[in-house]
């Protein structure tokens, strides 16, 4: 079986702690781990959802900007995370799995590991209204 | 190939008459290929005693740069020989290169004589890779264990296989031990080998009072080698103040299945 790079394990180690919504995803946009506190957001527990492909994401969450435009592919903070390897911070509006509204702060972070192994990107989430 | 264990105790050499049997040189591990090729895995006190190889080059390889594991490097007789081709690998960093940073201990004051003393050494910084030295194919991997951590995998031309773990760490943030393979840091290293030699410095209490030092209980190491599908687990990395007795006691106790177990003894040879 196939395994995650350390820095990716410890990484879900530590969110698995936080009560932030967190995502770990792999260098294609995979979604390969949330948290117990994304489980509202995502309307099911990772254990029983797996792992997402990044389609199956923008399906799901019918992503907006905050005026409740389309936001471009390229332009989305896990998107430039991914593509550019460095940190991006959007306020978004989206749908829970469950079809609620969110209103959201999202900041993406790339996970860059030592020899220049592109990892991945972890996503946190926070409520925009708090 | 042959496995010699020139030290096996963790942290700090402990001589005297409680650690007769297990030992108390720190971290150093020949691996002899059936052509005289060899590898140490680190270069703790037991290094000391390693003799040159016969095939003209010697690689030490270190898992990470905490002192029981190099303070043996400025005591490598191989290292030192002329004759040899000499290589040292170890896990890179993001500020230092590994020669600067073994130059700091092997340097006046911590040490009369400097890294570049050694006649023909060459010092290579290692990232996650896989890298063939004469017969060995050795994959390398970052695990889990405060600052920059190397685990190896070799294997040999004939199919044999060793992994290394000496201080990890894995379940480490887990809410139970094991959790799935793929989540397991050190895993893939370990799958399906031969012989692993692993940390495991703790008992279960001990380990309570120490989570996140980067070692294991013993029963974590038991796991980690059953859900890895290892054939023979050495116990490694003894804990200083871990006398024969309490290492006879704590391994007997053991629940393996169907797992084989040579406790980790200064100076035994395991053939693989």
């Amino acid at each position: 079986m196939a395994q995650y790079p350390i820095e990716i394990i410890l990484l879900r180690q530590w969110a698995g702690y936080l009560s932030v919504p967190i995502w770990i995803t792999d260098p294609d946009g995979n979604l390969v781990y949330f948290n117990e506190s994304a489980e509202k957001m995502m309307g099911v527990s990772f254990d029983d959802s797996g792992e997402m492909p990044p389609a199956e994401l923008l399906e799901t969450f019918s992503i907006t900007d905050a005026a409740g435009d389309p936001i471009e592919f390229h332009d989305l903070p896990l998107v430039i995370a991914l593509t550019t390897h460095k940190p991006a911070h959007r306020h978004i509006r989206a749908r829970s799995a469950d079809g609620d509204p969110l209103d959201l702060q999202v900041t993406a972070l790339p996970v860059e590991g030592e020899g220049g192994r592109h990892l991945g990107a972890m996503v946190a989430f926070w409520e925009a209204s708090e | 190939m042959r496995v010699t264990f020139w030290g096996t105790r963790g942290s700090l050499a402990r001589s005297g008459p409680s650690t007769v049997r297990y030992g108390g040189d720190t971290a150093a591990v020949e691996v002899q290929a059936d052509d005289g090729s060899t590898l140490f895995l680190d270069a703790g006190s037991g290094i000391s005693r390693a003799k040159p190889p016969t095939n003209g080059r010697v690689d030490v390889l270190l898992t990470h740069l905490h002192m029981d594991h190099i303070q043996g490097l400025g005591f490598c007789k191989p290292l030192f020989d002329p004759a040899l081709e000499s290589h040292i690998w170890g896990p890179s960093s993001t500020t230092m290169a590994l020669d600067e940073r073994l130059g700091r201990y092997l340097s006046p004051p911590l040490f009369p004589v400097r890294l570049r003393d050694l006649p023909r050494a060459k010092v290579h910084d290692l990232a996650p890779t896989t890298i063939e030295i004469g017969p060995f194919r050795i994959v390398v991997d970052l695990i889990c264990h405060p600052g920059p951590t190397l685990g190896y995998r070799i294997e040999d031309e004939a199919g044999g296989s060793i992994a290394y773990l000496p201080d990890h760490e894995p379940a480490l943030g887990t809410r139970r031990f094991p959790i799935a393979p793929a989540w397991t840091s050190g895993h893939a290293l370990a799958e399906g080998v031969d012989v692993l030699i692993h940390d495991a410095q703790y008992t279960d209490a001990e380990y309570q009072e120490r989570v996140g030092w980067g070692h294991s209980a013993f029963a974590q190491t038991v796991a980690f080698a059953q859900q890895a599908g290892v054939k023979t687990l050495v116990p490694f990395h003894h804990d200083p103040d871990h006398s024969d007795d309490f290492l006879d006691h704590m391994f007997e106790e053991a629940i393996v299945g169907p797992l084989q177990m040579v406790a980790g003894r200064q100076d035994i040879t395991i053939e693989v």
